[in-house]
């Protein structure tokens, strides 16, 4: 508490895991590489981030191999589609839903569609 | 929390025994040719509000939409008004709701003349029928086991499954355990999720019936090629249907659920229900389940919620008519831009400040305070949109197409 009273570094950033079965946690702050907090199941362990990821989006927790599922919640929510590095951010670039084959072709930031024609 | 649990508030007594907690005249029109005089009677008329039918042919599913929100517990009185024209007959909506006890009324703007005498005859009908309203009105203590809950998710995002809908869902826990009645819907947003579903089933028969309606709900979104989640969805960090869902159902809380209810159906008797709002496989194949959030709320509406929780963690600016709808977001950065528009903040648990169950109890208060009579955030800002559109369930034959 004194550590944190006296400390002028800003508090680190946290993601919530859900379930202990889960490989994916929950950004609850915008994140970007360096060391987050895993709150939830977690029990405040440690993980160090790679890249920017958004507040509400995820990160793996651990190596997920391609072809492997993505748990959150202790339930598959899709496959991944390539080796996925611990705190990577976890997302429509390398994690497809087992049931709806357009997701996986929105894009990855906007979650535009990419397959709707206008003209 | 004891004060809580014994609240009570003053409603309002039908015919058929159940109790509402405003007393509202609803305007309905019959085709999109009188809506335009329909919002002009109900204009600078606070107790006034208004749903209607946009099309010429008629529509069973739409017709006991219709039925179902002019008898619906808040509403104490109806006009239905129509342009003259259309298949749908604004009498018969008008003899049903009077029928039920419920002053009411009908007239056609083509026998008025017009847009400014259509609109004269109808305020003059709302002035009789408000005055006939505010006599027949029978006064009632109503309590929780009186009340009927909604829940819709709508701009999901990240937070929605951590914190919006399990506050949802530990209230309808609390609320079916004091004797209420709990209405979840979506079941587009349980793709992937039929073991958990079935496991929650009340019996071996309503576990057959969540079945089927499970079923239903993958076959129509594999039909359209179009599952239940949106830019925004992917956007706020969903990544896939299934990820929505399991954070979906999140609102549905632990208890066991009691039934499936079609669309306009009455609640059989207390407890959590699903309601399915998806269409029933037919000669269009489907039409669409869930074109909107307010169309979800509608349907909530119709088997009687008093109060509709809107779980938004993107945020959204809409309300509805007959029911008051409290907007919920499980997000804080949401709730600090958009705090005109959002009611409660579950954000609070993510970020440490108060824990599920005590968010919970803050959101059952909050509900208490609207059953009351205190305007929620959209229902103060006189937000009332409504979508009542073609759809079909219960079809008897094919053949007798888009009137089923």
């Amino acid at each position: 508490m004194s550590v944190a009273a006296n400390s002028q570094e800003p508090p680190q950033p946290r993601c919530f895991q859900v379930n202990a079965d889960d490989n994916v946690a929950t950004a609850l702050d915008d994140l970007g590489p360096g060391p987050v907090r895993i709150l939830g199941m977690g029990n405040d362990r440690s993980v160090t981030c790679l890249e920017r990821v958004a507040l509400g989006h995820k990160l793996a927790l651990q190596v997920i191999p391609a072809g492997e599922p993505i748990m959150k919640y202790g339930v598959p929510i899709g496959i991944a589609t390539v080796r996925v590095e611990p705190g990577a951010w976890v997302h429509l670039h390398n994690c497809r839903s087992r049931v709806d084959e357009r997701s996986s072709h929105l894009d990855v930031q906007t979650g535009a569609a990419k397959d709707t024609v206008y003209a | 929390m004891p004060e809580i649990q014994s609240r009570t508030w003053q409603g309002y007594l039908r015919q058929d025994g159940r109790k509402g907690i405003r007393n509202l005249i609803l305007v309905i029109y019959t085709v999109e040719c009188a809506s335009f005089v329909a919002h002009a009677v109900a204009a600078g008329e606070d107790d006034v509000h208004v749903i209607g039918f946009p099309g010429c042919y008629d529509n069973g599913y739409a017709i006991r939409l219709m039925l179902a929100l002019a008898t619906h517990p808040n509403v104490g009185a109806c006009l239905a008004i129509g342009l003259g024209c259309e298949y749908t007959q604004p009498a018969k909506l008008a003899e049903v709701a009077l029928n039920s006890g419920r002053p009411s009324d009908w007239f056609y703007i083509q026998e008025h003349g017009g847009t400014r005498t259509g609109t004269a005859r109808g305020k003059a009908a709302i002035e009789t029928l408000r005055q006939q309203m505010r006599e027949n009105a029978v006064p009632v203590a109503m309590t929780w086991s009186d009340l009927v809950v909604g829940a819709e998710c709508g701009g999901s995002d990240g937070t929605s499954g951590l914190a919006g809908n399990p506050v949802v869902g530990r209230f309808y826990d609390y609320l079916v355990d004091r004797g209420g009645s709990a209405i979840f819907e979506e079941t587009v947003e349980m793709i992937g999720l039929r073991d958990i579903l079935l496991s929650r089933a009340a019996s071996t028969d309503v576990a057959t019936q969540l079945d089927a309606t499970y079923r239903k709900a993958e076959d129509y979104c594999r039909a359209v090629r179009q599952y239940s989640v949106s830019p925004g969805n992917f956007a706020g960090g969903l990544t896939s249907i299934e990820e929505k869902s399991m954070g979906a159902f999140a609102k549905s809380g632990s208890r066991a659920i009691q039934g499936v209810l079609r669309v306009s159906q009455t609640v059989p008797h207390p407890g959590l229900w699903l309601l399915d709002s998806v269409p029933d496989g037919h000669f269009m194949q489907f039409g669409y389940t869930n074109p909107n959030d307010t169309e979800g709320i509608m349907d909530l509406i119709s088997v009687g919620a008093h109060i509709v929780l809107f779980v938004t963690g993107r945020g959204s600016v809409i309300g509805s008519p007959v029911a008051p709808l409290i907007k919920v977001t499980g997000n804080s950065r949401t709730y600090a831009r958009m705090s005109e528009d959002m009611d409660f903040n579950a954000g609070s648990i993510l970020e440490g400040q108060r824990t599920l169950d005590q968010a919970a109890f803050d959101l059952m208060d909050m509900v208490g305070e609207v059953a009351g009579g205190k305007p929620s955030k959209p229902e103060a800002l006189g937000h009332r949109e409504y979508f009542v559109m073609y759809k079909h369930q219960d079809t008897p034959t094919l053949e007798t197409g888009c009137r089923a």
